[in-house]
């Protein structure tokens, strides 16, 4: 790691850098404590699903699952295949963190989402002092919210009747839009990164004939890492 | 304010499933020096994955693919020219939202 050429980041700054994906997660994680408190469980069973699973859709699958009765080994087994998409997030964030302790990078991965990858990748190019601050005060702040979020929905959800019809739904498509939006920009690759979008987009419509959609990203995002890989010299 | 076993099961069990590919490489990918290939591959796993959440949420929902009238998909060009024209992701959040709620009023 090069300190001549970094930027200092600290705790703070990651909180700050979280701001745009609250919404989202407020949102989202509202719509997950209706569904959690609909399917039977207790506040602080949803404190603790939020604070150890902490995955949206997982959680949506979790509650939906235990509301049809299936039994906990089906329902950890999808999670795992829903949950399976972290492992190409996890592995693209590795080279940034490499200058850490095996013990802080698992810290860092435990707290990983699509946001807040979504986030550090554009953010972060593995030079900045104190990435691994950063990395928590975005974590710990999304995370913060997502608690939050869920136990709102569980408490107050019976209240607030269709959020579409304040567009709330849009929150999260719209931050994956801006994501990538601002990885195109950045690094003005425009041509690979067109290739790399269609097929992104071609991957997952043709997948998704075959796949359930957690699967279908996952297969989509492969095919297009590999067809941007094949074309750099 | 209560616990079931079953419950226990599922949040341990599940738990852990997600915990492992969110860490291992992370843990292991830190130590070793990458070659050049797989530099390459991950180098474009993020607006892979970026995309690919996009085309999900937008085309479809839950295993049924979206109608081709679906406010959603209108809402996706306001929404892309915001976060191109500004570069912020804050404005491109509430510009997804309000064209979502404007869609959805008129539609």
């Amino acid at each position: 790691m090069d300190s001549r050429t970094g930027e200092t980041l600290s705790f703070r700054q990651g909180m700050a850098d979280c701001v745009p994906t609250l919404l989202g997660y407020l949102s989202i994680g509202f719509a997950a404590g209706v569904i959690e408190a609909t399917a039977g469980m207790s506040l602080l069973e949803i404190g603790l699903l939020s604070l150890f699973l902490y995955a949206g859709s997982a959680q949506f699958i979790t509650a939906g699952m235990m509301m049809a009765g299936a039994p906990a080994a089906s329902i950890v087994g999808t999670v795992f295949f829903v949950n399976l998409r972290h492992l190409l997030m996890s592995a693209a964030l590795a080279p940034k963190f490499a200058a850490y302790s095996p013990l802080k990078n698992f810290l860092i991965g435990a707290q990983l989402t699509d946001e807040t990858f979504g986030v550090a990748a554009g953010k972060l190019t593995g030079r900045e002092r104190h990435a691994d601050r950063w990395m928590f005060g975005l974590n710990i702040t999304a995370q913060a919210n997502w608690i939050v979020a869920n136990l709102l929905g569980a408490l107050l959800g019976g209240w607030i009747a269709d959020p579409e019809r304040y567009g709330l739904h849009y929150a999260l498509p719209a931050m994956f839009i801006g994501l990538a939006a601002m990885i195109v920009t950045q690094r003005k690759e425009y041509k690979r990164d067109l290739l790399v979008i269609g097929c992104a987009v071609g991957g997952f419509a043709l997948a998704f004939l075959w796949l359930p959609a957690h699967l279908a990203v996952m297969a989509a995002a492969v095919l297009a890492a590999i067809a941007g890989a094949v074309t750099e010299r | 304010m209560s616990i079931s076993p079953e419950f226990l099961w599922i949040l341990v069990g599940s738990a852990i499933v997600t915990l492992i590919p969110r860490t291992l490489p992370l843990m292991l990918i830190s130590r070793v020096k990458l070659p050049g290939y797989a530099a390459k591959f991950l180098k474009h796993v993020p607006l892979a994955v970026m995309t690919a959440l996009v085309a999900q949420s937008l085309l479809t929902d839950g295993d049924a693919w979206r109608p081709p009238g679906d406010p959603g998909l209108w809402a996706f060009f306001p929404t892309l020219a915001v976060a191109l024209l500004t570069r912020s992701l804050l404005l491109t959040v509430v510009a997804g939202v309000c064209s979502a709620a404007l869609l959805g009023w008129l539609v």
